[in-house]
């Protein structure tokens, strides 16, 4: 019997860190991650997980635990928000450059100054670059098994996944949440094997200075120089979409839930008009296309569950049929549009899809979204579209500035 | 053919002098006055303060004591706890303005 509780995106996160039973959990509380990570030192202080919890005294310090645990072979977990993650930004690079398979939450809130507690995804949209692979969730269901796959793909791939939900949207909601058995956990989840072995029989050195050119080790074995590293985080990151899409379909056949690969699908078998987003947002597209279709708009949705690699050509064939695509999002390129939707359009660049990209920038620092104003937004683009004008626009929703 | 270390990061067997000759950044560079160092003067294996302080492990616990200066990094530790300042401290390159 499938056990079925109500409970927060917060709690279903340490429920599911529970079942991948990690070695060692460093983690500094920050809100809204706060709750995960006391539920987490609940558990290993109760002993009902044996993990390391290590108390530190920031984010920078918590990551660096990770990274430290990890480079001698142990499964970590570690979790964060907002200015926290902003914190740990020097070992994000870090832990994605030493090619590490940590999982880490980040419970996604607006970025301060001005301070904010609420949620958008600047958080983890700034650190897009630095070489981990992004999920993001719709609904807790989705926190506990997109965590579970993490792992799973961070270890068959040794690059570090970010599992994003949005803060108080889900991180404080309650809903209700199948947990998974732990036997099938374990089938699913292989133990971690590092890709390094430290000991004194095979002594090696961590990250020391690299060269701009290749060297010699002691064994006249030529290694690579920094470029060639880059160079195969980069590949690895290209090359990690197939894994993730099987790490989806095994996860759909063992567990019975499928939550898409890359990106999922609403209605868009007919969709002239699909909206798009990445996390909660996205699941109120779904709502939001409902009511279109009942006006006889034939909308569609497409999430962007995988933002890092993006999908480039799951959106190209996503979007092929679209005569409009709408963007709803909760994050920003200064001085640029949107950004998943500069990432979208680029990703589009050179292919078959010519439709316009309207990209409203909404929920900024917990703003509500509600499913009408994104149905409204839908209309006025297409009312845009109808009149003929075909320009990639960016629109700031729901906010008055007079 | 050669070679090619499979490594898909920076966490590798070692080389010799992993990041190069060091020694090669450093300013300044220790020079040893032996007849005031203890073991080389008395030609007793003694003091060696230089050889366990040292952070890069440069120097030979030898008579007379020796310090590797293709690794060395100037940082001027040994000569600091040198009980009988035996070690001086030399600029490496003379500056224009000097
Ligand atoms: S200067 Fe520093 S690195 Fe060089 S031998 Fe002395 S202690 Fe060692
Ligand atoms: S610390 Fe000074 S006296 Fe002692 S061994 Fe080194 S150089 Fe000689």
């Amino acid at each position: 019997m499938s056990d079925v509780r109500i409970i927060t995106g917060n709690e279903a996160a340490s429920l599911a860190v529970k079942l991948v039973k990690p070695h060692v959990i460093a983690a500094y509380p920050i809100t809204p991650q706060t709750s995960l990570s006391e539920k987490l030192s609940t558990y290993v202080e109760s002993g009902e997980l044996r993990a390391e919890y290590v108390r530190v005294e920031g984010e920078h310090s918590a990551l660096t635990v990770c990274i430290s645990a990890s480079t001698v072979g142990a499964r970590v977990f570690t979790a964060t928000s907002a200015n926290g993650l902003l914190y740990m930004h020097e070992q994000i690079h870090w832990a994605a450059g030493s090619r590490l398979p940590i999982v880490m939450c980040c419970v996604n809130r607006g970025v301060g100054a001005p301070w904010s507690i609420f949620n958008d995804q600047q958080d983890s949209f700034s650190q897009r670059d630095a070489g981990w692979i992004q999920m993001y969730c719709r609904n807790n269901q989705e926190i506990i098994d997109t965590i579970i796959q993490a792992y799973r793909i961070a270890e068959s791939v040794y690059i570090p996944v970010m599992v994003c939900y949005d803060g108080f949207v889900l991180s404080h909601t309650m809903m209700p949440v199948e947990i998974p058995e732990e036997s099938t956990v374990r089938e699913y989840l292989p133990p971690y094997k590092p890709h390094t072995e430290i000991s004194p029989e095979h002594p090696r050195t961590v990250n020391p200075v690299f060269f701009p050119w290749r060297r010699e080790n002691a064994e006249g074995v030529l290694c690579d120089g920094y470029m060639e590293m880059r160079y195969k985080l980069q590949a690895a990151l290209l090359d990690s979409a197939p894994v993730i899409e099987r790490a989806s379909d095994e996860f759909a056949r063992l567990f019975g839930r499928d939550h898409g690969g890359m990106i999922w699908e609403y209605l868009t078998e007919d969709a002239d008009i699909l909206l798009t987003g990445m996390g909660s947002i996205a699941a109120e597209t779904t709502v939001a296309v409902d009511a279109l279709r009942k006006e006889g708009i034939k909308a569609g949705a497409v999430g962007i569950r995988v933002f890092r690699p993006f999908p480039i050509s799951e959106v190209r064939n996503a979007f092929a049929r679209a005569k409009m695509i709408v963007v709803f999002e909760k994050c920003v390129s200064y001085g640029f549009t949107g950004g998943m939707s500069t990432d979208l359009k680029s990703a589009l660049y050179g292919s078959e899809v010519k439709a316009p990209v309207h990209n409203y920038i909404s929920g900024i620092g917990g703003r509500d979204v509600k499913a009408r104003e994104l149905s409204e937004a839908v209309a006025s683009s297409i009312e845009m579209m109808e009149r003929g004008d075909r320009d990639n626009k960016t629109f700031w929703l729901n906010c008055h500035t007079g | 053919m050669e070679k090619q270390d499979t490594n898909i990061a920076g966490i590798c067997s070692p080389a010799i002098g992993e990041a190069g000759k060091t020694g090669d950044w450093s300013d300044l560079k220790p020079v040893i006055d032996h007849t005031k160092c203890i073991p080389s003067s008395k030609n007793k294996a003694a003091c060696f303060l230089c050889w366990l302080y040292c952070p890069d492990g440069v120097v030979s616990m030898s008579i007379p004591v020796r310090i590797n200066l293709d690794y060395c990094k100037g940082c001027g530790i040994c000569a600091e706890e040198c009980p009988p300042n035996a070690i001086r401290m030399v600029r490496k390159v003379e500056c224009d303005d000097e």
